[in-house]
């Protein structure tokens, strides 16, 4: 992770050399899901390409040349299918699986890859620039319907369908989730006889690493107190579940993390997600957002992989990137390959 | 402008001026953050400044270092300490020690160096030890400058130690690291301003104990 952070990566613009300041603040705008990726000092400032005011399309198609994927100026415009991604390693992957999965269909694909924030491509999909884009069911659908994002993913999919605007449709979604947890080492899920997040009650002065603003969250420490009657504090660090969040919960200074489910690191800590039967953080299955462009054999082929995608293939697709720093392209290509999903 | 007023107002609301997570809880912290790493820089770079100031020697060495030193992003170095130290103050503090010391070093080592040669060498010549020159010719005629070092030390710590919240602990970053995170721009525009005024505070007193700290007879600088 520490070779994540000075190797300029696929993740990264070119104007990761831009003023530190700045770059601190328009990472941190980036939002969560893309900080988990870009806890450092280059990555961080990488934000900068996709969160200025700049046309975000002809802003990525530039930072798009440093990286692996072959975006070209101008979504759509040459009538083929666009896919997008968040401004997320692995967010990146998916949208990867997604475009070969189409092409192998015999659709013709345009990438834009490491677009940003919601607020900058939901627009974009809405303008019809963009075709594909995959996404998380809670976040989007607080994003587009903030009162519907509640329940199990199942009520977050019928929500969306009826929040997303006319001509954005949303495929079956993913086994996959990618979402906040309370996370424990084994030793002390052992210890304490932890299976769920239940199982916490009564413990004294818990500590909770996670995102400032998990406090503020439905399922932060709130949430735990009203639904588990577990008493919980947080202490802030801000790297959104990454190396510092995991670092203070191997040395002992909190006994839980909010690590999302899908990193890597949670296999190769032997961490322990608790189960939260009672559905209190929002689910986040991967679920793609697909435009008219995409038509029915499109879709069957981009539900081929969202059928196949489960929590721990996630998991080792984003391993991949991060220990083998494999691009999504290699990643995605090997993978479908294994799972027959290529003609 | 509308956002400018509701953090104002943001700032203004009494609710936040109390409790352990309130402004004047954060104000402490972020003073207290400001003070040790600039303690801890000054520790350092004042005695090695003024060494290279007095001696004429490692000088260029001293103005690479520190030079390299300016160039470090402190969000990284946070980081990176953190990685070694865990969450906690440790890591930000040292950060905050190297962006320190570049402006305290270059104030400690001009200082000697404003000092008229002429003035050395009369001290000298009245037999004072090097010691004496030191202490009673340059450092009082260099204070200024010393000083003038101290506060741009200060002011550039004192806007960076937000960082100290982005791994666990207290200070006004944590106004701005909540407010980025939820959006709630008032928020964090009424972290971001409170510490702009603690820095132009911070500052201003500074430039008064410059300049009323200047002996009588010397040039002004």
């Amino acid at each position: 992770m520490i070779r994540r952070r000075t190797t300029p990566t696929a993740s990264q613009g070119p104007d990761h050399e831009q003023d530190r300041d700045r770059g601190l603040f328009q990472g941190a705008v980036i939002g969560r899901r893309s900080l988990a990726s870009a806890a450092g000092v280059g990555i961080i400032a990488a934000g900068v390409a996709a969160c200025s005011n700049e046309d975000p399309l002809a802003k990525d198609s530039e930072s798009a040349k440093g990286g692996d994927s072959s975006a070209s100026d101008g979504g759509g415009k040459s009538g083929a299918i666009v896919v997008g991604s968040q401004q997320y390693y692995s967010n990146e992957i998916i949208a990867e699986l997604f475009a070969q999965a189409l092409e192998s269909a015999g659709a013709k694909v345009e990438r834009q890859y490491q677009i940003g924030q919601r607020e900058v491509y939901v627009p974009e999909l809405k303008k019809g620039s963009l075709d594909v884009m995959p996404e998380y069911l809670g976040n989007l659908l607080q994003y587009l319907d903030e009162k519907a994002a509640k329940g199990t993913a199942e009520d977050l999919a019928e929500g969306l369908s009826s929040a997303l605007p006319d001509g954005l449709r949303a495929l079956p979604y993913a086994k996959a989730t990618d979402q906040d947890s309370y996370s424990t080492t084994q030793e002390f899920a052992s210890q304490n006889s932890l299976k769920e997040i239940g199982d916490l009650a009564g413990q004294k002065d818990l500590k909770i690493a996670a995102n400032p603003e998990f406090e503020e969250r439905p399922y932060g420490p709130k949430g735990a107190k009203s639904q588990y009657d577990v008493d919980i504090s947080v202490v802030p660090v801000s790297d959104s579940g990454g190396p510092l969040t995991l670092k203070a919960l191997m040395d002992g200074k909190v006994q839980i993390a909010d690590i999302y489910t899908a990193d890597p690191s949670i296999v190769k800590n032997d961490l322990v997600v608790l189960e939260d039967p009672k559905v209190m953080v929002l689910p986040e299955n991967v679920v793609p957002i697909v435009s008219e462009k995409v038509d029915d054999k499109g879709a069957a082929a981009i539900k081929k992989v969202t059928d196949a995608l489960t929590t721990e293939e996630l998991i080792k697709l984003n391993t991949r990137s991060v220990d083998d720093k494999t691009d999504s392209k290699t990643i995605a290509k090997d993978w479908l390959e294994k799972k027959k999903l290529l003609k | 402008m509308s956002q400018l007023l509701e953090a104002f107002a943001w700032i203004g609301d009494p609710t936040r001026w109390s409790g352990p997570g309130g402004i004047p809880v954060r104000l402490a912290e972020h003073l207290w953050y400001t003070a040790l790493g600039v303690a801890i820089a000054a520790l350092i770079a004042v005695p090695v400044g003024l060494y290279v100031g007095h001696s004429h020697r490692a000088r260029g060495l001293t103005v690479a270092i520190s030079g390299a030193a300016r160039a470090l992003p402190t969000l990284g170095l946070v980081t990176l300490f953190g990685l070694w130290f865990g969450i906690g103050l440790t890591a930000p503090i040292l950060a905050f020690v190297v962006l320190a010391i570049p402006s305290l070093l270059a104030g400690a080592y001009s200082a000697c160096e404003s000092v008229d040669p002429d003035t050395v060498d009369a001290a000298r010549a009245q037999g004072m030890t090097e010691w004496q020159i030191l202490t009673r010719v340059e450092v009082p005629l260099g204070m200024p400058l010393l000083i003038s070092g101290l506060r741009l030390a200060v002011v550039q710590v004192v806007a960076t130690v937000m960082l100290a919240s982005y791994i666990g602990n207290g200070g006004l970053g944590r106004f701005i690291f909540l407010g980025l995170n939820l959006q709630d721009y008032p928020q964090m525009l009424g972290g971001s301003i409170l510490v702009v005024a603690l820095a132009l505070v911070l500052d201003v007193l500074l430039r008064l104990l410059e300049r009323g700290i200047s002996p009588r007879g010397a040039a002004r600088v």
